[in-house]
């Protein structure tokens, strides 16, 4: 909601010091948003087959297996291939945790699952290209298994 | 018309049809999969708009030279630091991010920064973290940060060193 206060007030101040390039602000704006339209129609549609191929039950399941090793490989998979938005995640994550899952696999979930994209690729891929839409996630998924490992070694659950 | 915009047309259609159909049949994993496109397209317009009128506004009155001069290829290390500030206040999820690094460049950014700003706003964000703390402690939070912000801004300095050796220029008008 907050986003919408401070859109208004910077079309309130930018049309107070000039009526014109607001207009054009507002062109431009519009353009820009039915040009990467399609991209995003994409992405909308993909998340709404893959949500329904893994729901929260589903990736709950796998993630709460006995061997950890194979719990942060399959979570880092599972994070890069879905969509989630945090206010649904951490819960999740939260709830996982008090039945037992290590923080590092769900470390390696929810840090994939905001680096890696997979869904949005074609937004990327809009704006940067193929190329850098694949070295970007790529290293971003290695960045992920890092952090998990950090986690984990912190934890106390490696070692 | 190009290849690809016949795939997507074909794809969007056939995609359509599905939901129609299953509603018409009462086949409910197709009506699953359209719940899930309204209430994710519900979720979408709430944010686009204004991050696109911000994003237009940013176009007409933010000075190339500005953008140069904090996030170009002069910054230094400052660059970075204002890409992982200006990431942190990001709202949505890295959707949003790419219009705006796509923004940044046009009006000079450099390629290391753009990355910063793009791996930061996927982990940093303000509101995120406190969500994220508050369901697995503040330790787990402290570390994913500590850990993350480094590697991004190393790897998205290389990979920009990379790509301009290799002359790499983003598409214009997008």
């Amino acid at each position: 909601m907050y986003l919408y206060i401070i859109a208004g007030l910077a079309i309130l101040a930018s049309l107070l010091a000039n009526r014109e390039r607001t207009r054009s602000a507002l062109k431009i704006a519009a353009k820009r948003f039915l040009h990467i339209f399609p991209a995003f129609l994409t992405m909308i549609i993909l998340v709404s087959i893959i949500l329904f191929l893994l729901p929260d039950e589903v990736i709950s399941d796998y993630l709460g297996g006995d061997n950890i090793f194979i719990g942060v490989i399959l979570a880092s998979f599972l994070g890069s291939i879905t969509f989630m938005p945090g206010f649904i995640a951490f819960p999740l994550s939260g709830i996982l945790l008090q039945r037992g899952v290590a923080y590092m696999v769900l470390a390696a979930f929810t840090t994939t699952l905001m680096m890696v994209g997979v869904l949005t690729a074609p937004i990327e891929k809009a704006y940067f290209g193929m190329k850098v839409t694949i070295l970007r996630n790529v290293i971003s998924f290695f960045i992920a298994l890092i952090v998990a490992v950090m986690i984990g070694l912190f934890f106390g659950e490696i070692f | 018309m190009k290849r690809n915009d016949i795939i997507r047309i074909v794809g969007l259609s056939g995609y359509a049809l599905f939901l129609v159909l299953s509603l018409a049949l009462g086949f409910d994993p197709g009506k699953e999969i359209g719940r899930n496109f309204l209430s994710f397209s519900l979720a979408m317009l709430k944010i686009l708009p204004g991050a696109f009128i911000l994003i237009g506004l940013f176009e007409v009155w933010v000075k190339r030279e500005t953008i140069e001069k904090h996030f170009g290829e002069k910054s230094g290390i400052r660059g970075y630091v204002w890409a992982i500030l200006l990431s942190s206040t990001t709202v949505g999820g890295i959707y949003v991010a790419f219009p705006i690094a796509y923004s940044l460049y046009c009006k000079g950014a450099r390629l290391g920064v753009i990355f910063t700003y793009l791996g930061a706003a996927a982990i940093c964000r303000v509101p995120m973290t406190i969500f994220e703390a508050s369901f697995l402690g503040i330790k787990f939070s402290a570390i994913r940060l500590l850990v993350s912000i480094p590697l991004v801004v190393g790897t998205s300095m290389l990979l920009g060193s990379y790509l301009a050796k290799r002359n790499y220029k983003l598409a214009a008008g997008r």
